[in-house]
């Protein structure tokens, strides 16, 4: 067998939370500030710079063999993106090594580098060139990526008059044409409408099987990492949690653990939220249950806990306390408990969502969690045809169609 | 492996690559992207457009042959005293420009360098062409003015690449340790229009070196005193005869600065995307 193409092992990357010195005076903080300047260019970077540690990756270690197809998949904060980051060469690790045998490419945003007062047939040259391909290659492959993005009419047009969604088609388009050995793709289809989502798909599954070219794929779009990737790898707080066929990672992935937030009240003579869970196995099969944990100083006559859930900008979408239950709402005095709300069949689309959390009895609030948990949801509806969320919305409603002559 | 070719690439604590200065010269067509977008993108919207690169120069112009040719009646030797201002605005200007968009290339392209790898080095080095494009353009008003006063500059114009040369080299070493240091203290932003306001009067721009008889060596320690000399010499038919000594001087002080900046820019460049 052939050496893997890449080769990670022990990979680490550490960052500093960096937590300022509390300084009174003007006075005091600037002679703060020049003792660290003056230690930071005497010690230069090897200096170790105050804060708290923490390791985005930690003993990650895989291989990955040519014409491979991988999807990285891990919940906000896994280290997917540091990944990424590190084996496209913008940073160095603080730990191990990895060795690439072949020329990378890396797609961890789509238009990087775009300008908007040049047109699109100079943003193509600039772009390219970034991405890492001669002017040769571009001059003989722009018929193609003009072709593939569908913007021939507003090729001499600035970028910046440009819709959102030409913008978008005409970047990943350059970027669809890149001849890498090894292709590395960030989170970029999340953007552009649907039909040029599946083109890309496409496109990058197209790659793929034809040229046996190894992509490394990071995504939420779980449709999309069951279609193209073989192999799956699956991070955790920094640490490879399963490797292995992306089937097995990916419903594994889905159904572990909870997406869970404790809190630390700032004030124990109120009544307070302690803890909010949601259940993601649960969640995985298409239902909904979160557990909110509250202590008071007295007992509370009547607790009532509302929760609101909201699309990932924000937009609330559906939202319900005790309180409007009105008379099927009678729980017991309590000064801790926790109250579960459940829905048996969560009728969202797949995207990320929000919820907001609230506590109080039957008369006032207590305490809010706003944007307490953010969580990705897969719907087990899968709508292939689907129009992007943007115009059909979050809901989905259990449609009846019907159809007469007339 | 079917492609013996095939480059193999080491990602390590500490390790510098090294392929970096072969990677510089692969990634050489970005160099030129790169400093086309910035020339053309420079002034677009704007009326005037280049005329902004001739009007700057200009003013400079006249107001330093009022104060220093007419209001301190500095002497010019035989020459026409806005040609001695000019042959040293034109190198300060160069200077001036190239040291301060290289010493804010790297936080203008924070997006490129958090996303993208390439030798970071592309990008400061690029934000020099704008500068070059600007200097043709008062290149341009200087033979305007010879024409003028039928003033012929004879061979030594020959030598005028090299203090061209010498004027990019200080601005590129000096624009190395600022947009580094810049990455991480952006403290540095506003030390760059305060070095240059500072630079302008330790330099002789306004008034010939020769003023200073007893100082030109130690002057000299500004290369910039050399590059404007060297630009005189060139163009003025040799008229501020160039010490060789004080020239070496300034040569020495302009390696320097580059040498020492390549060190520092090589040194931090693996951290930028981390902070930056």
């Amino acid at each position: 067998m052939a050496s893997p193409v890449i080769s990670v092992s022990n990979l680490g990357k550490r960052y500093y939370l960096s937590h300022e010195k509390r300084t009174d005076t003007l006075r005091d903080s600037l002679t703060q500030k020049f003792r660290q300047l003056g230690r930071r260019l005497a010690g230069g970077a090897a200096a170790v710079p105050e804060g708290e540690e923490f390791w985005a990756l930690r003993d990650v270690s895989f291989d990955v063999q040519q014409g491979d197809v991988i999807g990285i998949i891990g919940r906000n904060g896994a280290g997917k993106s540091t990944l990424l980051k590190l084996l496209s060469r913008i940073t160095e690790p603080t730990a191990g090594r990895a060795v690439i045998r072949g020329r990378v490419a890396s797609l961890l945003e789509v238009g990087t580098g775009f300008h908007p007062e040049l047109s699109g047939r100079e943003n193509i040259f600039l772009n390219g060139a970034i991405l890492g391909m001669s002017r040769l290659e571009i001059t003989r492959k722009f018929d193609e990526i003009v072709a593939f993005a569908e913007v021939d009419r507003f090729l001499d047009t600035q970028v910046k008059h440009y819709s959102s969604g030409m913008y978008v088609r005409l970047a990943f388009s350059v970027a669809a044409h890149l001849e890498p050995e090894i292709l590395i793709v960030d989170e970029v289809l999340a953007v552009g409408d649907a039909q040029f989502q599946k083109k890309c798909l496409g496109k990058m599954g197209e790659v793929a099987r034809t040229s046996g070219r190894t992509i490394i794929f990071v995504s939420h779009n779980t449709a999309a990492l069951q279609a193209i990737c073989r192999t799956g790898l699956w991070l955790q707080q920094g640490r490879v949690v399963q490797a292995g066929p992306m089937s097995e990672c990916l419903s594994a992935y889905l159904a572990s653990g909870n997406e869970a937030a404790t809190f630390v009240p700032t004030n124990t003579t109120k009544p307070h939220i302690t803890s909010i869970t949601l259940d993601r196995a649960v969640l995985a099969a298409g239902k909904l249950r979160i557990s909110v944990g509250f202590k008071s100083p007295f007992p509370l006559s009547c607790p009532v806990v509302g929760i609101t859930l909201q699309s990932r900008h924000g937009q609330p979408l559906a939202g319900s306390n005790g309180r409007m239950m009105g008379e099927n709402w009678k729980p017991p005095a309590l000064s801790e408990g926790v109250i579960t709300a459940e829905i048996d069949r969560l009728p969202l689309h797949s995207d990320t969502y929000r919820a907001s959390v609230y506590l109080g009895d039957a008369m006032q609030d207590y305490d809010q969690k706003l944007d307490a948990l953010e969580f990705d949801f897969i719907s087990p509806h899968f709508y292939p045809e689907s129009p992007p969320l943007h115009v059909i919305g979050q809901l989905d409603l259990p449609w009846r169609w019907s159809v007469g002559s007339g | 492996m079917e492609k013996p070719d095939t480059p193999e690439l080491i990602l390590e604590a500490g390790r510098s690559s090294r392929h970096y200065w072969g990677d510089l010269w692969r990634y050489r067509e970005l160099l030129g992207f790169l400093a086309w977008r910035d020339i053309k993108v420079r002034y677009k919207q704007t009326t005037l457009g280049v005329l902004w690169a001739l009007i700057q120069p200009a003013v400079t112009l006249a107001v330093f042959t009022f104060i220093f040719g007419k209001l301190a009646g500095m002497p010019a030797g035989n020459v026409p005293y806005p040609l001695l201002v000019l042959c040293g605005l034109l190198p300060w200007q160069l200077f001036s420009a190239a040291f301060s968009n290289a010493s804010g290339s790297l936080v203008a392209n924070t997006h490129l360098i958090s996303k993208v790898y390439f030798p970071r080095l592309i990008v400061p080095l690029s934000s020099v062409a704008v500068a070059l494009i600007d200097f043709c353009v008062v290149l341009v008003l200087l033979t305007t003015l010879c024409l003028w006063w039928q003033f012929m500059p004879d061979w030594r114009i020959m030598l005028l690449p090299l203090f061209i040369v010498l004027t990019l080299v200080t601005a590129i070493g000096t624009g190395l340790w600022l947009t580094a240091l810049t990455v991480k203290y952006r403290d540095f932003r506003f030390v760059v229009p305060f070095l240059l306001q500072v630079g302008l009067f330790l330099s002789p721009v306004g008034f010939s070196s020769t003023n200073l008889p007893n100082w030109r060596f130690v002057y000299s320690f500004n290369p910039m005193v050399g590059a404007i000399d060297g630009f005189r010499w060139c163009l003025l038919r040799g008229e501020p005869t160039l010490d060789p000594a004080n020239l070496a001087v300034s040569i020495g002080m302009a390696l320097l600065l580059l040498g020492s900046g390549l060190w520092y820019f090589r040194r931090t460049e693996r951290t930028f995307a981390d902070i930056i």
